[in-house]
This record gives structure tokens, C-alpha cells and sequence, in this order.
């Protein structure tokens, strides 16, 4: 019998579990385990923006950097203008995150340039304008309003509103990457551009759009991360990137492009959550993290070049050697 | 990436360039303009830019930095990229300050740190070369796993306590103004100058950049070079490590944090594409002079660090953007 990667993953996240539960039961309670879901939801709701970018052949570094300054900004806004309805600076937070997004996009299509090249400058652009709009100074707790600070917290059905935006993205996703052409194109712009070109995908605007998406979903992150942290700086979320990529990676998102489900990356996202959650439980001290989520990404990527060699579920299959 | 619909053909003109003309099209000629400019524009903004300690003092902005981008610029020619130097500086870093705790004189480690770069970059081109895995991922990869070793060694304590020899190569002066960083620099310039334009060597990495394939019917061992080309950028790396260590005469684990970027930034500036293939080590020299002017010139502007970055990504941007417009416009116009 083989095994799907998704199956795998989700086993090897049971064993994870397990292991902590051997040391700690209490972590594999359902209260515990939902808390864990909610402290990763942020990192999910960035690995399927990363994920769209990676399915066309692209990569976002900047999805960090653009989640920090749309936070600065309404976390500004709001202590500016605290009479501003929270939603409405939800949406604000997406669309200027979208805006950010589309930045990259554009240098992408428009330019050819490498979508590393550019996410690496806006990386440092978009972090560098927070430290000139904020003045190097921090906004904390008590300058936001409290209604900012409680949306994150806000209980739903017995789970917080974090929970509910990132269980919202997920199927989000899952529809639009299965049920819809915008989807279907990432697919087929990775999995083989040259063959997209002649099936009538404009290759260049599909991988404009990935970018739009993953900028708009760090826009809502950074919403989410300001107001559950209360607090807004300069180097919020720095080196968050690469955890991201991290969670990408050991879902099985193939960094060629092309290949990836939405539960990869949820479960990609959540092995991290429950490293970075049960490393404190088992008394490991935090310093361990950064090493093993490296270890993660290394292993990750054998495992994802063996099972691609095996199995292309590429959805255009290669008409020639690009 | 190009769309098939139309390829990118050059045409064969009728007759070449002479020799004066392509020197003044080409991208090294105008970087040094840009880097006498910024020098002008240098002495113009400051008073005390114009002082041969300042400007001594201000070739350590990039003499380290550039070590690696030397060694950087091989492996982006050769069509992979390596994101984790600088966390192979911290690992290095890390390794000689655990050294100095059982009282390693000097040269031990040195050789330490060689080692231990030399194993790191071998790690990495195992990975890529050997196994054929994205050298991308491999490499942030290995980015959180080098930095996340010396995290585990050092947590958010901080050697010190180096042996006053060691300090030489971060502050010492082989004669008047001129530091020892500054020596080895130009003399790892003329020794990369060598290696990728003056042999078989360095032929063979732009044969891999421009089309592995080929290069492998070619009879060049491919994975080999490869190889090599990542273990010498850990070699760099460990070599800007000693150099850097020796500065600031103590370890934290993020020492050197971000350095990457500015790295493939200066390697880029520098000419070299992206995409392999072609570069030169002349331009990455002078963009690094370059990258070094900009910066010790907001720095005498009391530009803060971060706002610098700003620039150090708009550079980059641009710079690859610029020959993509120019290229374009050139063919609507004619």
C-alpha cells in the first residue's frame, strides 16, 4: 500500500504528539492541542499565501516584511483614529497588503526579474519604510484601542477569531486552488510554463495574481499579529520568512513548481506549530528551535525530491525540456 | 522562463565592436562612473570624508562582505545560490570562540575555522551537487540550521576573551593605513580574478551556468565543480568569520545576521546574472567599493542602518531591472 504524502505527514504529526504525550499528556488534550492550532494560525494563513507563489514557480521573501508594515500601519491608524470600525481596517490591512503584493508582482511580470531578486529588495524596502514611517518608535498596548486588541480573542463557537480567519483561509484556498481557474493555473504555470503559454494561460498575470494573494494574506496576518501581540515595531515577525518557506517545504509544496495541496501546507505549518509549542513542554530550551526547524526543512526537501522522482502530479505534463 | 513564442536569438552583427567601444558599454565602466560619482558626491556632502583613516576605516564596511561575494559570484554563475554564509560565519564564529574556552592559541584556530567552514560548504554541495536538491531551499535550509547550532551552543550568552594575537586580522595595519583586511582582500580578488577568468576552472562554471546539460555531454563533471564552488564559499565564509571575530573580539550567535542579502546583492550589482551563466570578478570588485561608498556615506549623513537598507534593496532592484528596460526598449525601437 502507498501511502499519499498528505497521509504521511499528518502520521508523522501524530507521532510528534505522541512523543510530547509520553512525556506530557497533558499537551495531547483537546484544549491544548486547539491552543496550539491557534498560536500557529498566523504562520498557515502565510504558508498558503507562500504556497499559491510557490505552485508558480515563483517564491515570496518579502510575505514578513509586508506582514510588519501592514501591521505598523494599522496599528498607526488605529491609535491615530481609534474611532476607525475594526473590519474596516481588516479590509484595510488586506487591501494595502495586496497592494504590497502586487508590487512584486509587477517587477515579476512586467520585468522578468527573478522573484527571489525582488522579494529579497522588498524584503529590506518594505522593513526599512516601517523603521522611516514609525520613527524607529514602538506602538504599544495601551495606544491601540481596546476593540483592535480583542478581535484576535474575540470566542466563536468556543474558538478564538484567529482560529476562525485561518480555518476561513483554508477552505478559501482549497476552492480556489481546486475549484476555480485562477487555481487551476497556478498548477499549470509551474508544473510547465511553456505548455501553459499554448493552453491560453497568460503565464506572467497568473504569477501577478499568486503574488496579489500572498500579499493580501500577509496584510491579514499582519492585522492578526498586531493585535494579538499588542504591540507594533521595527522587527516584528523578522526571519518569519524563512518559517513560512519552512512549513511550504515539509508539506511537500515543490519548490519546482507545479506540485502541493492545501493540507500540505497546513500540515507543514502545524508540524512547526507543535515543534515550536512542546519544545518548552519537554524542557528543550527555545534555542533548539531555529536548528531543528533547519533539520525540518533539510529533511523535508530529500524526502519531497524522492517522491517527485516517483510520482508527477503535474497537471500539464512535460511537452519539452525547458 | 521566457515563453517559447519568442526566443531570445542574438543577432550576428557585421562587424564587432572595437575593443575602446565595448569597454565603455560595458557594465564594469559604468559602475566605476557610478563609483567615482558617489565618491564626488562623497567629498561634496562631508567634510570628513576626504581622511585617510576615515576612508581606511571605511573599507571594513565591505572587505569582508565582498571575501564571500568573490566566492558567491562563482557559485550564482555556475546557476545556484547560497543563502547560508552568513549563518556559516556564525557557526564558525561560534566554533573558534568554543576553542578559545580550552585555550586554542591562534593558529589552531585558524584551522578551526577553515575546518569548519570547509565542512559546512561541503554539507551544502553534498546536498545540491550530490543529490541534485534545489540549492534554494537546501540553503535556508541550512541557514536556520547553522545559526540554530550556534544558537543551541551559545543561547544569549557571548565569548570573548580571544588571545591578543588573534586581533591582528580584524585591526591590524600592514603599513600606515593600509589593514591587513584590505591586503587580503585585493589578494583574494587577484586569486578569483585568476580562477574563473584564467582557467579551465573557471570555464567550466560558466559552462554549467549557461547550460548544465551541455556541459555534462561536454565531459565536465558537473556535480564535482559544484562541489568545489560550495566548499570554497564556506572556506570565504570562514575566512570573513576569523576576520570579522577578530573585529569585534566576541561571539554572539547573531553575528552576521542578513548578511546574505547584502552579499547576493553586491555579486548581482556587480554584473554577474542571476540566472548563471555570466559575470565578471572586476565588477563585483568594484561594486563592493560601490556598496562600501553608499554606505560610509549615509553613514557620515546619519542615515540610520535600516534606511541604508532601503537603498541596498532599491539598488538591487534597479539594477537588474535597468539592463531588462534598456534591452527592451533597444528592441521596440528598432
Amino acid at each position: 500500500m502507498k501511502l499519499s504524502r498528505d497521509t504521511l505527514l499528518c502520521l508523522a504529526l501524530f507521532a510528534l504528539v505522541g512523543v510530547v504525550y509520553l512525556r506530557f499528556p497533558e499537551f495531547a488534550s483537546p484544549a491544548s492541542l486547539l491552543g496550539v492550532f491557534n498560536d500557529t494560525s498566523i504562520l498557515i494563513i502565510l504558508a498558503l499565501g507562500q504556497m499559491a507563489v510557490i505552485l508558480t514557480r515563483c517564491i515570496d521573501l518579502s510575505m514578513a516584511s509586508n506582514l510588519a508594515l501592514v501591521g505598523m500601519c494599522t496599528a498607526m491608524v488605529n491609535s491615530a483614529v481609534p474611532g476607525i470600525p475594526i473590519p474596516l481596517l481588516v479590509v484595510m490591512a488586506m487591501l494595502l497588503g495586496a497592494v504590497l503584493g502586487s508590487l512584486n508582482g509587477i517587477l515579476v511580470w512586467k520585468l522578468d526579474i527573478p522573484p527571489i531578486v525582488v522579494t529579497l529588495g522588498t524584503l529590506t524596502i518594505f522593513r526599512g519604510i516601517i523603521f522611516l514611517i514609525s520613527d524607529g518608535q514602538w506602538v504599544n498596548a495601551h495606544e491601540m484601542s481596546p476593540s483592535f486588541k480583542a478581535l484576535p480573542r474575540l470566542s466563536l463557537f468556543g474558538l478564538p477569531m484567529l482560529s476562525w480567519v485561518a480555518l476561513l483561509s483554508i477552505v478559501c484556498m482549497y476552492v480556489l486552488l481546486n475549484r476555480t481557474q485562477l487555481g487551476r493555473a497556478f498548477y499549470a504555470v509551474g508544473g510547465n510554463p511553456n505548455a501553459a503559454v499554448y493552453t491560453g494561460i497568460d503565464v506572467g498575470r497568473s504569477r501577478f495574481n499568486a503574488f496579489v494573494l500572498s500579499g493580501a494574506l500577509s496584510g491579514i496576518a499582519g492585522y492578526l499579529w498586531v493585535s494579538r501581540y499588542a504591540v507594533a515595531y521595527v522587527d516584528i515577525a523578522s526571519g518569519f520568512e524563512l518559517d513560512v518557506v519552512a512549513a511550504c517545504v515539509i508539506g511537500g509544496i515543490s519548490i519546482a513548481g507545479g506540485m502541493g495541496s492545501v493540507a500540505g501546507a497546513v500540515l507543514g505549518a502545524l508540524f512547526l506549530g507543535v515543534i515550536k509549542n512542546a519544545l518548552p513542554v519537554v524542557n528543550i530550551s527555545p534555542f533548539w528551535q531555529q536548528a531543528i526547524s533547519g533539520s525540518a526543512i533539510i529533511v523535508a526537501v530529500i524526502f519531497n525530491a524522492r517522491s517527485e522522482r516517483r510520482l508527477g502530479r503535474i497537471i500539464l505534463k512535460q511537452a519539452e525540456q525547458t | 522562463m521566457t515563453s517559447p513564442s519568442h526566443t531570445d536569438a542574438t543577432e550576428i552583427p557585421d562587424r564587432l565592436r572595437g575593443p575602446l567601444a565595448r569597454m565603455l558599454a560595458s557594465w564594469e565602466f559604468l559602475l566605476l562612473i557610478v563609483a567615482i560619482l558617489i565618491f564626488f558626491f562623497n567629498t561634496q556632502a562631508s567634510p570628513y570624508f576626504l581622511d585617510a583613516w576615515n576612508l581606511s576605516d571605511a573599507t571594513f564596511n565591505f572587505t569582508e562582505k565582498a571575501m564571500i561575494a568573490f566566492a558567491m559570484a562563482l557559485v550564482i554563475i555556475s546557476g545556484e545560490i547560497d543563502l547560508s554564509v552568513a549563518s556559516i560565519i556564525a557557526l564558525v564564529s561560534t566554533s573558534m570562540g568554543f576553542a578559545v574556552q580550552f585555550g586554542v592559541d591562534t593558529p589552531l584556530l585558524i584551522v578551526i575555522a577553515i575546518a569548519v567552514g570547509a565542512a559546512c560548504g561541503a554539507f551544502n554541495g553534498f546536498l545540491v551537487a550530490m543529490m541534485g536538491l534545489p540549492s534554494i531551499v537546501v540553503t535556508i535550509g541550512t541557514l536556520s540550521l547553522f545559526r540554530g547550532i550556534a544558537y543551541i551552543v551559545l543561547g544569549d550568552q557571548a565569548y570573548s576573551g580571544y588571545p591578543a594575537s588573534f586581533a591582528f586580522f580584524g585591526q591590524g595595519y600592514v603599513w600606515w593605513v593600509i589593514t591587513f583586511e584590505m591586503v587580503l582582500f585585493m589578494a583574494i580578488a587577484i586569486l578569483f580574478y585568476t580562477l574563473l577568468h584564467r582557467t579551465s576552472f573557471g570555464r567550466s562554471v560558466k559552462a554549467i551556468g549557461n547550460n548544465p546539460t551541455a556541459a555534462l555531454f561536454a565531459g565536465i563533471r558537473v556535480s564535482r565543480v559544484k562541489f568545489i564552488l560550495f566548499v570554497l564559499t564556506g572556506i570565504m565564509s570562514a575566512i570573513a568569520a576569523i576576520c570579522l571575530t577578530s573585529r569585534l573580539g566576541s561571539t554572539r550567535p547573531s553575528i552576521a545576521v542578513g548578511w546574505e542579502l547584502e552579499i547576493v546583492t553586491m555579486v548581482v550589482l556587480g554584473g554577474v546574472n542571476i540566472l548563471g551563466g555570466a559575470g565578471t570578478i572586476l565588477g563585483v570588485f568594484i561594486a563592493a567599493i560601490v556598496m562600501g561608498l553608499v554606505t560610509f556615506g549615509l553613514g557620515l549623513l546619519n542615515v540610520p542602518g535600516i534606511v541604508m537598507s532601503i537603498f541596498t534593496g532599491l539598488l538591487l532592484i534597479t539594477v537588474i531591472a535597468l539592463p531588462i528596460v534598456i534591452r527592451r526598449t533597444h528592441r521596440r525601437a528598432s
